[in-house]
Parts: structure tokens; C-alpha cells; sequence
């Protein structure tokens, strides 16, 4: 079985995101840059799957700007097989991403996708299950377990009071939740092993896909600030501040 | 202009997200229809609430998102809009249909500016983005937190059965639901959190005592609950539950980003720890630094004693 896995280029974990100040977007010059961390899941469970022996390759896939194939290099480096650039300017809407990985889909033929449940910077939670209905597959989002039996996936997932367990006939989409694994570092000798492995350059032009927005940004503002208030002694003080100032308890 | 709200039930009750996803249509104005998948019960539940005019109601034991997906797709030729809580179910479901319609769907929108304008947070709450939608239909799903939710009853809409297929490719095998005296993280007045300072599971319980006093609900960070401390369902922050409380009390939590976004816009916010430069006192009303395990049981019993 082939696993696709999807895999973005976002802004840092770490890093502290600024507004423009002419409020068209978020300060994205001169920002550190990684992959996001849901997809490192993606691509660590493809990778244990492939250990275990349930899968034959892993195909990374990007979509976005050049500098994606950094993110692709990440994947490999961290033990897929191989890449795939979707290269286009901007990082499209999920709907367009959807729609372009379903093209690459239809080429590479996968028994898995697996994608991060969301993307840090957009925080949208939407390009996996868009993509499950454009291939009419079967999904099994915010996995924190993972199986595959029988040509089936059993799939555990985190939602509201607990966990759910399904079962999805293959092939199916996998969205990561942060409990499915724990990533691991590439090490040196497979971050060069990876400079020799092949990455792809496809267009949407060429994957015959409209990734026109259906979304105009207006504009993007700071949230509301919270000040800082203050600092209490003691747990009296807290309690007396609680019940006489703040009026909660 | 009418609009579809998918609603979730539980043992004959709303879940109050949903109620909040309807105080947001009410926003956009205009004929408003609920959508209930599940019991029999559930959907009387929802012919109760206020400003519906009409219950759409499917009967089926599993909530699988292929086959609600493809109803939403079905009936949503009569409506403008289709609503969901921002739930791991609403956020399971929503985007599916939204894609079998040619959609781009809005995920955790906090306002309704106009039919087509819609306000969302975006990394982790750090900025907002005010975003316009061009397609034909919006679909969107509803931050809870942002909307105070509609009231429980005041209405009587008339209940219409809606056939719903059998999924094909998915199958439901099992569920593990933690079943809880206390409120939903998502409804409660008080929420005490906990975090990688209560050092393990065991310790964790030590918030039970505090919540159970004040009536509240217990949640944790990430680092607790990666740790094994807490159960996954307690997580607050950008990638768990976001959550606005009246008081929310953060307990060996230092603050990390992440967690901010999920609980920043709580009314009050008391922050314990033992490090005075612990990121969370930046967003505290009340900031105690001490260590929690004498702060505690010392707030336990202060609790009791105050007058």
C-alpha cells in the first residue's frame, strides 16, 4: 500500500505572530518557518506504518510557494520515499488544496492519506475531511490511534467526552491529532540521504485544478489585549478579591 | 433567506454550543431551521428552542460524518446558509458537505458582520481575520464561546422526518465517554485547569475537591494532558476546546500560546504558579505566585471559610 502524506509550510510553532500594520495580513518576512506540527504526525505514523511493514512507499506532498520543497526535504529526511511540489505563489484556501491533492491523488493511487487535522497558521480544521468527500473516501478525523486490519483502518479519534473508535474500509483519509505519536528528529546521515531523493514539480495548470479563493481576506486586526491585573499575597486576598471585587464567586 | 442549523443532542437535551450556533443566526436574520441526526428525543429538544421555525429530524444511532454529510448536501438546495457548532462534531461534518457543494467553508467564526462577512481567529487566536465569502452558499461553523447561546425553550416547532442513508465506508466499533457530575468544559460559569505543574495524574484529582466547590468544570494544557494526567476531552487551547468562563483558574500552567488561545477571552482569569515570570500572569486579573500544592488546599479551605 502507498501512503500519501500532506505536509505544510507554516509559521513556527514558536514564533509570536505580528499584524501588519497596514492590516492586510500577518508579518510573514523574515519569520521562521516550519512544517506544521500536525503534519509531522502525518508523516511519522506513515513512516511506522512503513516499518511495520503495512505500507510499501511513502509520496510526500506540498503545495505552495518553492521554498515548500524545504518542507518536502523534512518529510524525507525524516524517512519518506519521495516528493511532490504543487508549486504555486500563494498557499491556497482548503477547498483548492482539497481539490489538488485529489488530482494527485488520482495519479499516485494511495491506500492512506493521512493530513494534520489542522494548520497552525490558517487554523481552518477543514482540508482533510473536503478531501475525503471529493474522493468519496471514507474519513477518520483528530485520530489519536491508528490500525490497519484487514484492508481496514480502526481508527480512534478525540472528540467531545472521549474517544470513538471506527472502523474505515480502505482507502481512507486520516487526520492527526496530537496524541496519535510523538515525531521524531531526522538524523544526519538521513537529512543527507534525503538531498538525493527525487521531488516533483507539478502546477495546478497542469493538474487541470481552479484554485481561484473563494475567500477575500478584508482585513486582519490584533485581538483585544488583555492587561496584566494584579498580583494577590496571599489565597485570602485571592478569595476576598474573587467574592467582593470581581463579583464571580 | 433561510437558514439550516445543525443541531446536537444528548439524552433528550441541546448541547449549548448548538444553542450558540443558533444565537448566530439569529445574527444573520431571516427563516431559521434546525437539523437534528440522533433520537427521537433530541429532536423534541430542539422543537423547544426559541426562533426555529421548523425541525428536520434524522434517526440515526452513530453520528458518522459520510452519511450526514450527504443529507446536508440533499436538503441544503432550500437554504443560504448551513451552521454547526464548532464542535468536533460540527468540525467533523460541516467541511465535508461543504466540499460535495463547491464550498469553502468558514470555520470558527466569533462574528457575523453581515450574510457574507465573517470575522474568525486565526494562529491560535493571535490575529483576526475579517473575510468575505463569495460563494453561493456559506457554509460555517460557529465558535461557541463567542456567542452567548439561545435559552433552552421558548418555542414549539413543528418536527419534519428526513430520511438518512447507511454509511458505506465507515462503521461506528466503539466509544469510551467520560461521564461527568460536573458541567461541560464548553458550558461552564468556572472552569480550574490544571497543567504540567500538578506533576501527575494522581495529584491532577486535587483540582476534583476545588472544582466540585465552586460548581465548576476541570481542564488541563496540553503538557498535562500529553503527560497522562488528564483525559484528552479536558484539553484547552487552540487545538482543544475554546472556552470564555466567568473565572477561569489556571493552576501550574505557565501559559504557552497555544493554551492562551483557547481561554484568553474568559471574564476573569486567576493564574497560580511558582514561577513569577510564567507567561500566563500576563493574562491574569489575579495572579498568585506560590506553589500549588500548599496554594490548593489552602484555597480549599478558604473557600469554605469566607463569608
Amino acid at each position: 500500500m502507498k501512503i500519501l502524506v500532506c505536509v505544510k509550510r507554516v509559521v513556527d510553532y514558536n514564533v509570536k505572530v505580528r499584524v501588519r500594520a497596514d492590516h492586510t495580513d500577518v508579518e510573514t518576512n523574515g519569520v521562521k518557518m516550519s512544517m506544521n506540527p500536525f503534519d509531522e504526525i502525518a508523516v511519522e505514523e506513515a513512516i511506522r506504518l512503513k516499518e511495520r511493514g503495512l505500507a510499501s512507499e511513502i509520496v510526500a506532498l506540498s503545495i505552495g510557494p518553492a521554498a515548500c520543497a524545504e518542507t518536502l526535504r523534512t518529510a524525507l529526511a525524516m524517512g519518506a520515499d519521495r516528493g511532490i511540489l504543487v508549486e504555486m505563489p500563494h498557499s491556497p484556501e482548503p477547498l483548492a488544496v482539497a481539490k489538488l491533492v485529489r488530482a494527485v491523488a488520482e495519479r499516485e493511487q494511495p491506500g492512506l492519506i493521512i493530513l494534520g487535522k489542522q494548520a497552525i497558521d490558517d487554523d481552518m480544521n477543514a482540508t482533510g475531511q473536503m478531501l475525503a468527500a471529493l474522493l468519496g473516501w471514507p474519513q477518520g478525523t483528530f485520530a489519536s490511534r491508528l490500525e490497519i486490519v484487514e484492508s481496514a483502518a480502526k481508527v480512534t479519534r478525540e472528540i467531545d467526552g472521549g474517544l470513538e473508535t471506527l472502523r474505515l474500509s480502505l482507502p481512507a483519509i486520516i487526520t492527526t491529532d496530537l496524541r496519535l505519536n510523538e515525531p521524531r528528529y531526522a538524523s544526519l546521515p538521513n537529512i543527507m540521504k534525503a538531498r538525493k531523493k527525487p521531488i516533483d514539480t507539478l502546477t495546478p495548470q497542469a493538474l487541470d485544478v481552479d484554485v481561484a479563493p473563494r475567500l477575500t481576506l478584508l482585513s486582519v486586526t490584533e485581538p483585544p489585549t488583555r492587561k496584566a491585573g494584579v498580583k494577590v499575597d496571599s489565597v485570602e486576598e485571592l478569595v476576598a478579591k474573587l467574592k467582593r471585587e470581581a463579583k464571580v464567586i | 433567506m433561510t437558514i439550516l442549523v445543525l443541531i446536537e443532542g444528548e439524552a433528550g437535551t441541546v448541547k449549548q454550543p448548538s444553542r450558540s450556533a443558533l444565537a448566530a443566526a439569529a445574527r444573520l436574520g431571516g427563516n431559521v431551521h434546525g437539523l437534528v441526526v440522533g433520537s427521537r428525543a433530541d429532536a423534541e429538544a430542539a422543537a423547544r428552542l426559541p426562533g426555529l421555525s421548523e425541525v428536520l429530524h434524522a434517526e440515526l444511532a452513530h453520528i458518522l460524518a459520510e452519511p450526514v454529510a450527504d443529507l446536508i448536501v440533499g436538503l441544503a438546495g432550500d437554504y443560504s446558509h448551513v451552521l454547526a457548532a464548532a464542535t468536533a462534531s460540527g468540525k467533523n461534518i460541516l467541511p465535508r458537505a461543504a466540499a460535495l457543494l463547491d464550498v469553502q467553508p468558514i470555520s470558527d467564526v466569533t462574528e457575523v458582520m453581515d450574510e457574507e462577512t465573517f470575522v474568525r481567529p486565526i494562529y491560535a487566536g493571535n490575529a483576526l481575520a475579517r473575510v468575505r465569502s463569495a460563494d453561493a452558499k456559506k457554509l460555517l461553523t460557529i465558535r461557541a464561546a463567542s456567542f452567548d447561546p439561545v435559552p433552552a425553550t421558548g418555542g414549539a416547532a413543528p418536527i419534519r422526518a428526513v430520511p438518512i442513508a447507511e454509511s458505506a465506508g465507515s462503521a461506528f466499533v466503539s466509544a469510551e465517554i467520560a461521564h461527568s457530575e460536573r458541567p461541560e468544559l464548553t458550558a461552564a460559569r468556572i472552569i480550574v485547569s490544571g497543567g504540567r505543574g500538578m506533576a501527575n495524574a494522581e495529584n491532577f484529582h486535587l483540582l476534583d475537591k476545588l472544582a466540585d466547590k465552586l460548581g465548576a468544570a476541570v481542564g488541563a494544557s496540553r503538557a498535562a494532558v500529553d503527560a497522562g494526567y488528564a483525559p484528552n476531552d479536558f484539553q484547552v487551547g487552540q487545538t482543544g476546546k475554546i472556552v470564555a468562563p466567568e473565572l477561569y483558574i489556571a493552576i501550574g500552567i505557565s501559559g504557552a500560546i497555544q493554551h492562551l488561545a483557547g481561554m484568553k477571552d474568559s471574564k476573569v482569569i486567576v493564574a497560580i504558579n511558582k514561577d513569577p515570570d510564567a507567561p500566563i500572569f500576563q493574562v491574569a486579573d489575579y495572579g498568585l505566585v506560590a506553589d500549588l500544592f500548599t496554594a490548593v488546599p489552602a484555597l480549599d479551605e478558604a473557600l469554605a471559610n469566607a463569608p
